[in-house]
């Protein structure tokens, strides 16, 4: 059996489990050179993350972000682009959202404004995954570097328009005026109380509704049954009629807007202002989902799961562990996009080895 | 007739003495393909030996065997009276052999000092030993009197140039024995002549050619012995000066299976497809298709024959919307097709499938399948906009339930639809291609190599399906290598060479020779 | 005017000389990989993780010398990683460089605060840097107009890594294209089919042209954190990479005209510099921060095809797979 051949189960549970734990030992042997056990990180992080029901909130309050950008980047990849752009995008939808909320706070009553607000954040992430995807679809410009190039320039435009623009009038904290309580998103902790005080708000429910739409729309919509063959093999697509130019904006622009949509969570559900730089590497965490959980909307959310429980016990790893600050885990996500994304074929030989030594 | 030219053994015996290259029973199989079948003839040192024969006939499998890149399962190989162990193209070179590829193996960016250079460059400092090579190629072009700028830029040379750069290569490697793959495909008129005078400079010197073609004029007027195959055997050697197109026609094409396949009476309806003045060129401003007419009608199956390369691909993907021409017109059921106002063929395909235009592309894995999507996916595959919905989302009950049915009708094994398409067998998925094409009803069927890759009894039931398409009044316009797939098929036979429709016969004016003529370039006379 | 007077283009273009050798370091990397036909987007990367180390072993050992080796090893280990996962495994290059940059992003403020508990950047240099030059005679012509400042300041006074790489961009230009090792680079980079039916080893030059780049992109870290800064900070490498990579296509993949992109860039972030709380006549005071978008918005420019028309090694970014 070649590598081509695995069951459908290998390629699709066997080997990410593989790379996933092949990276965790990587970062476990850095653990340990940084002078802890890594079991006793490992405890610590579970228990904080996933134990603990405070601490599950959070998990469960970043993954609500990391599922957006996840999705964002994995859309774009159903359509063969690798889109980094999700950080710059998330921080324009920001932009898009604050504009709706700060002109329509006093004016809209909550179930008014959260919508616009919502809408404001997925036009402006669309906007800003627009230029890249046109340059790649008509000028052949490779998206990767034009999306590298529009974070940059999205951290740029947003430093001034923060500095000039949002600062109150004697206010020092480079951020926006507070929201109005008409663009603040219902905490679930109203709901499910034992979680506790914690930031966990609808954003997950609507993150879990944009996990259906998208498991929906790309594997049971002629739309995704189009994308995926644009993605899976150009000249094919093209033979069957799709327009590959078209696909191609079409998707970034989708995949701007989701990343948009994850700028919701925080800003309307946790801190109710715009910070500079608010976005904190969730853009980047997105690519690390969609390798991990390999577009698939399940995959998507265990991965995102995974990551806020990396986030969250991570933090509280941090403080009792002065060795391992939070930015190891910006070091976890960088092994596991590579264990993932850039080798995710690694033990495919092996287990095809293994499988047909079986069957013999 | 046949008889007279196999190679008898009085005249191998003589031809062994002074044989360049000796084939003996050389045997080389592919998989369920027997490529070469106990190949035996030998070339006479000093001469221009042509080998000719049609697609698939083992002549480009016996000649990398020569270069090293394969080895035969069983035979031997004789250079100068003497048996040789050819494992890589590394041994050939050493041994005096050298290959001029159809795709060649040059590096457009760099000049073609560099491109020789390249892998002998004498030392880390190219300059030291650049003086010397270059006097070395001068003396070469001087010998041959092959014209090239050897500063020039693989990328700014002409084809017919690159050639001489790729025989300069192999000149300076000291090669005795040359063998060129199809050299005159990419070469027009002039080109050809220039190379023929470098072949036949190569003769004087005492060396060694062998040309692979399929172009009888060439053969006649270059070559001094031709070596035909057909099938993976070679059918028998001869003198040129002692044959002629008629006799090398017919040997190529050999005698034609009569299956007799049942169908109706030739009773053709209305024309669906009118093509006028089509041409195309490529961004070289080359012309791969020039001033293309004709017609196909209801009811009949026009079919395209014709060595690959000569335009059918390309105007294939011109009917098919794939690609646009660059002037000319095609009607479609009378009207025109929407071709003028588009830059670019993005999204056309879609617009002619919903005109009633169906296509079982000639490369299925390249262009007619995703390998990935399962057999159902697969036959929606073109037609995702019409496939039925619930709610705005597929249907996927309706979709499995009409794969079942089609996969029943069509024969496909296993008859799984959840199959990735990529495990099935080559004629299992053009099954499931053409089941897809036919099951949408369409008004024009263009077919691009159906039983290209299939196995034998695959393709009865294939020819059987479209000879029922055209019962039914479908009009079918059919491309094909294979000549007996021709004559079980086609109503009317237009055969292309170097991009124009060079003839056109009627099924009953069926005549290997004239194809073989028309298809070797000579034009109807 | 007095908008030029505060401009000061004599400064701006001695920051442009200064600031360029970052740039063209990593670009010249960037050529040797690419050239050969892998994508390396792990420029970033290994600049960082370069800067962290020089600046770590400099400090550490109050050597900068020692510094700048210890820099060349841990780009040259990187290079070798990113080889081992492009050419051998035949993975995704482009998300091999991405996954790089992210890690070592990580990895060298850990490193960095694990060492030196300094809020994850490396302690002040002080003395152990690299000192200007100062070239003989610059002090006699000192008060000669014009010719004494350029021979003095512009040409003279930078430190031996800024010599070293305009120094480079010939010597570089001459291996590509008049050495042995060049010239087999540019075939495998442009058909490796043509370079492996002349006998020659692709992935091994391939592997070849990684170490290079390896080595040429520490200079690019050690020079950020040794010469600029005098010591590593978090991402300090912002975006250069890229902006190296932009160099290239704006310089069509030759080292000539890959350093006149670099010192494009060099010059608009010296530009910024100056031109900030500059009344600039009809338009006001730029914002720093919109200054500093310029390299970017350039980049996309020309990626955009409106620059020049820029062809990439043909053969790029597709792993090599023997056909016969």
């Amino acid at each position: 059996m070649s590598a081509n051949e695995l069951p459908r189960w290998a390629t699709a549970i066997a080997l990410p489990v593989l790379n996933l734990v092949s990276a965790l030992l990587v970062a476990g042997l850095v653990i340990y050179l940084l002078g802890e056990s890594p079991v006793e990180s490992l405890a610590i992080l579970v228990n904080s993350a996933v134990l603990n029901p405070e601490g599950l909130g959070y998990t469960l309050f970043y993954a609500s972000t990391f599922i957006f950008t996840g999705l964002s980047v994995s859309i774009a990849m159903q359509a063969g682009l690798f889109n980094i752009g999700s950080e710059g995008q998330m921080y324009i939808g920001g932009l898009g959202l604050t504009l709706a909320v700060l002109a329509l706070d006093a004016a809209l009553p909550g179930w008014l404004m959260v919508p616009a607000a919502i809408a404001g954040a997925a036009l402006f992430g669309a906007l800003w995954a627009w230029l890249p995807g046109y340059l790649q679809a008509r000028r052949g410009s490779h998206i990767v570097v034009t999306t590298i190039m529009f974070n940059f320039i999205a951290a740029s435009l947003m430093n001034w328009l923060i500095v000039s623009f949002l600062i109150p009038v004697g206010e020092q904290r480079p951020a926006s005026r507070l929201f109005a309580e008409s663009a603040w998103l219902p905490k679930l902790s109203g709901i499910l109380p034992v979680l506790g005080d914690t930031p966990l708000n609808i954003s997950f429910l609507l993150a879990l509704l944009a996990l259906a739409v998208y498991g929906l729309a790309v594997w049971r919509t002629s739309w995704g049954y189009k994308l995926r063959a644009a993605g899976l093999n150009p000249h094919a697509a093209h033979y069957a009629g799709v327009s590959i130019a078209k696909t191609i904006i079409v998707a970034m622009l989708i995949s701007g807007a989701l990343a948009g949509l994850a700028s919701v969570n925080s800003l309307m559900g946790s801190t109710h202002y715009m910070a500079l730089n608010f976005t904190g590497g969730a853009g980047f965490i997105g690519i690390a989902i969609a390798l991990m959980g390999r577009r698939h909307p399940l995959g998507i959310l265990l991965s995102s799961i995974l990551f806020g429980a990396l986030i969250q016990g991570g933090f509280d790893l941090s403080l009792e562990k002065s060795n391992i600050p939070p930015e190891t885990f910006i070091f976890i996500q960088g092994l596991i996009i590579l264990f993932c994304g850039a080798m995710e074929n690694l033990y495919a030989p092996a287990l095809a080895a293994l499988l047909k030594g079986r069957k013999a | 007739m046949i008889d007279e030219f196999l190679p008898r053994p009085a005249t191998g015996e003589r031809i062994h003495m002074q044989a360049a290259v000796e084939f003996r029973q050389i045997c080389k199989r592919f998989g369920a393909v027997q490529a070469n079948a106990e190949v035996s003839f030998g070339i006479p040192n000093g001469s221009i030996h042509g080998l000719i024969g049609e697609n698939g006939a083992g002549k480009s499998t016996l000649m990398s065997i020569l270069y090293g890149y394969y080895q035969a399962e069983s035979g031997q190989i004789l250079l100068d009276g003497q048996e040789r162990k050819i494992r890589s193209s590394q041994d050939a070179i050493k041994l005096g052999i050298g290959m001029v590829h159809q795709h060649f193996m040059l590096v457009d960016n760099l000049s073609v000092l560099d491109n020789v250079m390249l892998g002998n460059e004498g030392g880390f400092r190219l300059a030291g030993h650049r003086a010397a090579a270059e006097a070395k190629l001068k003396s070469i072009c001087e010998t041959y009197s092959l014209e090239v700028d050897l500063h020039a830029r693989i990328e700014e040379l002409s084809v017919g140039v690159q050639q001489r750069v790729e025989i300069l290569k192999q000149i300076y490697h000291s090669a005795d024995i040359l063998i060129l793959d199809e050299p005159t495909a990419v070469l027009t008129a002039q080109e050809t002549e220039a190379l023929f005078d470098v072949l036949r400079l190569f003769k004087q010197q005492g060396k060694t050619v062998i040309l692979i073609s399929h172009k009888l004029q060439e053969i006649l007027d270059i070559t001094d012995n031709v070596t035909v195959m057909r099938g993976g055997r070679a059918i028998g050697t001869v003198e040129t000066a002692k044959t002629d197109k008629e006799q090398l026609a017919s040997m190529m094409v050999g005698r034609p299976i009569q299956t007799e396949l049942p169908r109706a009476p030739y009773r053709p309806g209305a024309a669906v497809l009118e093509v006028a003045g089509l041409n195309l060129r490529n961004r070289q401003n080359v012309g791969l298709l020039t001033d293309v007419n004709f017609e196909v009608r209801a009811g009949e199956i026009v079919a395209i024959a014709g060595v690959s390369g000569n335009g059918q691909s390309e105007l294939m993907e011109i009917l098919a919307g794939m690609r646009l021409p660059t002037s000319g017109k095609i009607d479609f059921l009378g009207k025109e097709l929407p071709l003028r106002q588009r830059h670019d063929a993005d999204g056309l395909p879609a617009e002619f499938r919903r005109l009633g235009i169906a296509h079982v592309p000639e490369d299925r894995l390249r262009d007619g399948v995703i390998k990935d999507f399962s057999v159902m996916h697969n036959t929606i595959f073109g037609y995702q906009d019409q496939a039925p919905r619930k709610f705005g989302l597929l249907d996927f009950k309706a979709v499995m339930e009409r794969c079942t049915e089609l996969l029943k009708k069509f024969d496909v094994r296993p008859a799984d639809p959840d199959l990735r398409i990529a495990l099935l067998s080559g004629g299992n998925q053009q099954k499931v291609v053409i089941a897809r094409e036919i099951a949408a009803a369409p008004k024009l069927m263009l077919v691009g190599q159906p039983t290209r890759g299939v196995d034998i009894g695959t393709i009865e039931s294939i020819h059987a399906q479209l000879l029922a398409l055209r019962d039914a009044g479908v009009a079918i316009l059919l491309v094909s290598v294979e000549l007996e797939e021709v004559r079980s098929l086609a109503d009317r036979i237009l055969v292309m060479s170097g991009g124009r429709i060079t003839g056109e016969l009627k099924i009953d004016e069926f005549d290997t020779t004239k194809i073989g003529l028309m298809m070797g370039g000579m034009h109807k006379s | 005017m007095s908008f030029f007077d505060d401009l000061n283009f004599a400064s701006i273009l001695v920051a442009t000389v200064r600031n360029a050798p970052v740039l063209i370091f990593a670009a010249m990397a960037g050529l040797f990989s690419e050239r050969s036909g892998v994508v390396d987007l792990a420029l970033e990367g290994k600049m960082l993780a370069s800067a962290f180390v020089s600046a770590a072993v400099a400090f550490a050992t109050q050597n900068v010398w020692f510094g700048i080796l210890a820099g060349i090893g841990i780009s040259v280990l990187l290079s070798a990683v990113q080889g081992y996962v492009s050419i051998t495994q035949k993975g995704n290059q482009l998300v091999c460089g991405i996954a790089i940059n992210i890690a070592l992003s990580g990895l060298t403020f850990v490193l960095a605060q694990f060492f030196f508990q300094q809020g994850g950047r490396t302690p002040d240099l002080g003395e152990a840097r690299l000192h200007e030059i100062v070239l003989p005679g610059a002090q006699a012509l000192a008060d000669v107009p014009v010719l004494g400042w350029l021979y003095g300041s512009l040409i003279g006074g930078h430190t031996i890594l800024v010599y070293l790489a305009f120094a480079l961009i010939p010597l570089v230009h001459w291996i590509v294209y008049h050495s042995r090792f060049g010239l087999r680079l540019r075939a495998v980079g442009e058909n490796p089919h043509a370079a492996d039916a002349a006998g020659i080893h692709v992935e091994r030059t391939r592997y070849l042209a990684m170490l290079c780049g390896g080595v040429l992109c520490s200079f690019s870290g050690a020079y950020l954190a040794i010469v600029q800064s005098g010591f590593f900070l978090r991402d300090m490498s912002a975006g250069n990479g890229f902006l190296a990579l932009t160099a290239l296509v704006f310089g069509n993949w030759r080292p000539l005209h890959t350093a006149l992109g670099c010192l494009m860039f060099g010059f608009f972030a010296a530009l910024q510099i100056q031109i900030e709380g500059v009344e600039i006549p009809g338009v006001g005071k730029i914002p720093g921060s919109l200054i500093q978008m310029i390299p970017y918005v350039v980049t996309v420019i020309v990626l955009a095809g409106f620059m020049a028309k820029s062809v990439a090694p043909k053969a790029i970014g597709v792993p090599f797979v023997k056909s016969r």
